[in-house]
C-alpha cells in the first residue's frame, strides 16, 4: 500500500514542479503581495496633511504649531485665513485636518486660564481620523506638562502613563506582517488544492486515478501531502521575508510555529480537498474556494479584533482555522508564548482537519465507488 | 449596414444568447448577487474597527474613596468592561494568557500622593501586538481619566485649568461610525470581483473550451462580437452594484448625500474599466486557472488594500502610494466615500471621475484592439 501512495505524492509533485504555471503562482505573486501588502497595510499614520488656522499669530501660537510640524505624523500644507476657506480644504480632501487656533490663545494661556485650540477632522475615513484624534491628543498633553513645567502653574492632582509591552512603539506592521504568513499560505494553497481535483475531473484524468488500484483513503493522503509539502515551502519563503526584510522581531520558538502551520495546513487543506471534491468544474470550485476564503480572512482578526465583531459572529469565528493560526504566529513571534498558553489553539485546529479530512474521505468515497 | 450596426438581428440574436447563457448558469448569478450580498453583511454587521468593551484589569492595592471613583468612571465607559484584581501578579498572569489588554495600576499609595501632593500616577500596561487597538485604548483612557479628573476637581473646589483646552470635531461622521465607511468601499470590492474576476474567468474558458472559435466562424464582426460579449456582464454588473446600494441605504442605514446620477455615471466608468481588464486578461491568457489567479493578485487584492478603502493612502510608503495610482479602485473609492458621506464635492468628483473616464476608454480601447479574430 505505501508503494502505491508514494508513488502517486511522487507523481503529484513533479505534476506541479514539470508546470511552469504552478511554478510562477506559488513563488512569485505571494512575494510581491509580502511586500506590497506588508508596506500598505498598515494603520500607522505617517506625513498625513493638514491647513493650520492660526487667529492668534503670536509667538506663543507659533511655538504650539511647531509641536505639531516637528512631529513626523503630521505635516503643513497649507495656511487659510478665513472660515470658507476651512470648509472647502476638508470636503476637497486637500487636508485631514484642520488645526485652528483661538484668537485669544497667547492672552488665556498667559494668564492661567485654557488656551483653546480645535481640530477639525474629516471623518470619511473613521479609524484615520481615531487615530489622528489620539495622537494630537498625545501632543496637546505633552505640552500641557512641559508648560506646567516651565511656568511653574500647579499640575493636575494625577498623571498616567502608557506602556506598551511586546510591541513599544505600536508599529503596525508587527502586527499585520506575521499576519500575512497566515494570509497568503491560504490564499494560495486555497487557489491550487481547492481547484485541483476539479480540474482533473474536467480534464479526464480523475478517471484514470480511479481505476488504479488506490483506494480512496489513498488518493487522499497523496493528494494532501504534496499540497502540504509546497504550502510548508511557500510558508518558509514568506517567514524568511518577514524575518530578514522586515526584520521582525521573533521571540518564540521556531518549531512550535511550524507544528502550528502543520495544524492549519491539515485544517484547510481537509476543506479545500472537500470543495474540490464536490464541484464538478473549475468555475464551481473557484466559486467554492471564494466562498470558504473570502470570510474566513474578514473574520479572522487579521485586520479586524474578532473582539468588535457582533457575538454571535464571534462564535462563528470558533469555526475558522485561521483565527487560531492568527493567535498562534503573533503569539510566537511577538510574545514569546509557549505551549502551555497556547494549545486551546492548536487543539481546535486539530479538530477542525479531522472532520474536514475525514469528510473529504467520505465524499471521495461516494464518489469513486 | 454601418447605420443599422446597434439594431441590427444579428447582433440583437447574439446578446439574446449571451444572455440566455448567464441565466441558464446559476453561478453567474452567485457571484453577481449572492457573493455581494454576503460580502455586504459581512463587512456591514461583521467587521468593525470600533473596539467597544476592551477587556482591561484593573488592580487597585489599596481601595479607598478616590480609587472606586476611578474604577466606577472606568465601568461607566462603554470602551472597557474592567476586571477587578487584587495584585499586579495576578493581573499579569491574565495579561499573559491574552485575557486582558491592558492593565490600568493604582499602587497602594495612589489615593494618598494623588489630590495631595498632585503626584499620583496611574501606571498602565498595555498590549502592543494589535497596535492599532493600542492606541484607541490609550487614547480612550486619557478620555476617562480627564473625565474623571475634571469631575473630582470640581468636587473637591480644586481651581485648575489646563494651559490648552483643545475641541475636536469631526465632519461627515461624527459618530465615527466604520460601517459608514465601510460599506460604500465593499460596493467597490463587489463590482470588481463581477467585472475582473467572473468576466476573466467566463472569457478564459470560452477559449479553454472552444466556444470562442465558434462564435468566430459566425457572420459577426468584430465591434458585434466585442459589444454582444461585454454588454451582459455590463448589465449584471450594474444590476449588482444597484443591489448594493439599495442594500447599503435600506438595510444599513448608510446616508447617501450626493446625486445618484453622479453614482451611475461613475459607476459606469469603474465597470468598463475592470471588464476591460477582465477581458483583457483572459485574451490574452486564454487558460482560466490564470485567468482568475491574475485577476485576483491585479483586481481583487489591490482593490481592498491599495484603494485605500480600509488603509489610509497617505501614510503609504511614497512608492506604494505611486502604485495606487494604476488602480482605478483608488479613484472610485474615492467618489463613493465622498458621495455616500460628505455630497456632492465636484472638485473630488470630477477629477476622479475624469481619470476613471480615461481608465474605461483606454482599457476598453485596449480590449477592442486586442480582440482578436483569428486562431494562432
Amino acid at each position: 500500500m505505501w508503494n502505491r501512495v508514494v508513488g502517486l505524492i511522487i507523481k503529484e509533485i513533479l505534476v506541479f514542479i514539470r508546470d511552469p504555471r504552478s511554478r510562477f503562482v506559488l513563488i512569485v505573486p505571494p512575494l510581491v503581495q509580502m511586500f506590497i501588502f506588508g508596506y500598505a497595510a498598515t494603520f500607522d499614520l505617517f506625513r498625513v496633511s493638514f491647513a493650520l488656522y492660526d487667529e492668534n499669530r503670536t509667538y506663543h501660537s507659533r511655538e504650539f504649531i511647531a509641536k505639531f510640524i516637528g512631529s513626523p505624523i503630521f505635516r503643513l500644507k497649507k495656511e487659510i485665513l478665513n472660515d470658507s476657506q476651512l470648509k472647502d480644504e476638508i470636503q476637497k480632501r486637500n487636508v485631514l485636518f484642520v488645526l485652528h487656533i483661538d484668537r485669544r490663545f497667547d492672552r488665556d494661556l498667559l494668564s492661567g486660564r485654557s488656551g483653546k485650540v480645535q481640530l477639525i477632522v474629516d471623518g470619511r475615513n473613521s479609524n484615520t481620523a481615531a487615530i489622528l484624534t489620539g495622537y494630537a491628543n498625545q501632543i496637546i498633553a505633552d505640552y500641557n506638562v512641559d508648560w506646567i513645567k516651565k511656568s511653574g502653574r500647579i499640575p493636575p492632582p494625577s498623571q498616567i502613563t502608557f506602556r506598551a509591552f511586546y510591541n513599544p512603539n505600536l508599529l503596525s506592521q508587527w502586527f499585520i506582517v506575521p499576519g500575512l504568513i497566515g494570509i497568503l499560505t491560504f490564499v494560495v494553497s486555497a487557489m491550487t488544492i481547492g481547484l485541483s481535483i476539479a480540474r482533473e475531473k474536467e480534464m479526464g484524468t480523475f478517471d484514470q486515478l480511479v481505476v488504479t488500484p488506490l483506494r480512496p483513503i489513498e488518493i487522499l493522503v497523496g493528494k494532501t501531502i504534496p499540497g502540504l509539502i509546497f504550502a510548508m515551502a511557500q510558508a518558509t519563503l514568506i517567514l524568511l521575508a518577514a524575518l530578514l526584510w522586515f526584520k521582525i522581531p521573533f521571540h518564540g520558538h521556531i518549531l512550535l510555529l511550524y507544528l502550528g502551520l502543520f495544524f492549519f495546513l491539515f485544517a484547510i487543506i481537509g476543506i479545500e480537498l472537500a470543495i474540490s471534491s464536490i464541484s464538478s468544474t473549475q468555475q464551481q470550485a473557484l466559486l467554492g474556494v471564494f466562498f470558504f476564503l473570502v470570510p474566513s480572512i474578514i473574520l479572522s482578526g487579521f485586520s479586524t479584533p474578532i473582539r468588535n465583531m457582533p457575538e454571535p459572529i464571534q462564535y462563528l469565528t470558533f469555526l475558522n482555522p485561521m483565527r487560531y493560526f492568527l493567535v498562534i504566529v503573533r503569539g510566537i513571534f511577538l510574545e514569546a508564548k509557549g505551549l502551555d498558553t497556547l494549545w486551546d489553539q492548536y487543539l481546535p485546529l486539530l479538530g477542525i482537519g479531522l472532520v474536514s479530512m475525514s469528510f473529504s474521505w467520505f465524499l471521495f468515497k461516494q464518489r469513486l465507488y | 449596414m454601418k447605420k443599422k450596426l446597434f439594431f441590427n438581428n444579428r447582433l440583437y440574436a447574439f446578446i439574446r444568447k449571451e444572455w440566455i447563457q448567464i441565466l441558464r448558469d446559476p453561478s453567474s448569478f452567485v457571484i453577481a448577487f449572492v457573493l455581494p450580498a454576503i460580502l455586504l453583511f459581512l463587512f456591514g454587521y461583521g467587521v468593525s474597527l470600533d473596539a467597544i468593551h476592551l477587556p482591561v484589569g484593573i488592580v487597585v492595592e489599596h481601595p479607598t474613596r478616590l480609587s472606586s471613583s476611578f474604577e466606577s468612571s472606568l465601568k461607566n465607559s462603554i470602551y472597557f468592561s474592567p476586571l477587578s484584581y487584587q495584585t499586579i501578579q495576578k493581573a499579569q498572569l491574565d495579561f499573559q494568557k491574552g485575557r486582558l489588554i491592558g492593565i490600568i495600576w493604582l499602587r497602594g499609595n495612589w489615593s494618598r500622593e494623588s489630590l495631595a501632593f498632585g503626584k499620583g500616577t496611574i501606571q498602565t500596561i498595555v498590549n502592543g501586538t494589535d497596535a492599532n487597538t493600542a492606541r484607541l485604548l490609550e487614547g480612550y483612557l486619557l478620555g476617562v481619566w480627564t473625565g474623571w479628573l475634571k469631575r473630582e476637581m470640581i468636587d473637591q473646589n480644586i481651581q485648575l485649568s489646563m494651559p490648552i483646552s483643545q475641541e475636536i470635531r469631526v465632519w461627515f461622521n461624527p459618530a465615527l461610525i466604520t460601517k459608514d465607511y465601510l460599506v460604500p468601499g465593499i460596493i467597490v470590492i463587489n463590482m470588481t470581483v463581477v467585472g475582473a474576476l467572473l468576466t476573466s474567468l467566463v472569457v478564459a474558458r470560452e477559449w479553454e473550451r472552444g466556444t470562442m472559435e465558434a462564435m468566430l466562424a459566425t457572420p459577426l464582426t468584430k465591434l458585434e462580437h466585442f459589444v454582444g460579449k461585454l454588454l451582459p456582464y455590463f448589465i449584471l454588473g450594474m444590476g449588482g452594484m444597484i443591489f448594493s446600494f439599495l442594500l447599503a441605504v435600506f438595510l444599513f442605514k448608510v446616508p447617501f448625500r450626493g446625486s445618484f446620477w453622479m453614482l451611475i455615471l461613475s459607476s459606469v466608468f469603474f465597470l468598463l474599466a475592470v471588464l476591460g481588464i477582465g477581458v483583457l486578461i483572459s485574451n490574452i491568457s486564454r487558460n482560466s486557472f490564470v485567468a482568475s489567479m491574475v485577476a485576483i493578485v491585479t483586481s481583487y487584492l489591490p482593490a481592498f488594500m491599495l484603494s485605500g478603502f480600509i488603509f489610509d493612502i497617505q501614510s503609504m510608503p511614497v512608492a506604494i502610494q505611486f502604485l495606487t495610482f494604476f488602480f482605478p479602485a483608488r479613484y472610485f473609492v474615492s467618489i463613493l466615500q465622498t458621495l455616500f458621506l460628505a455630497g456632492n464635492v465636484w472638485s473630488v468628483l470630477s477629477w476622479n471621475l475624469l481619470v476613471l473616464f480615461f481608465f474605461g476608454v483606454v482599457v476598453v480601447g485596449l480590449c477592442y484592439i486586442s480582440w482578436k479574430r483569428r486562431l494562432e
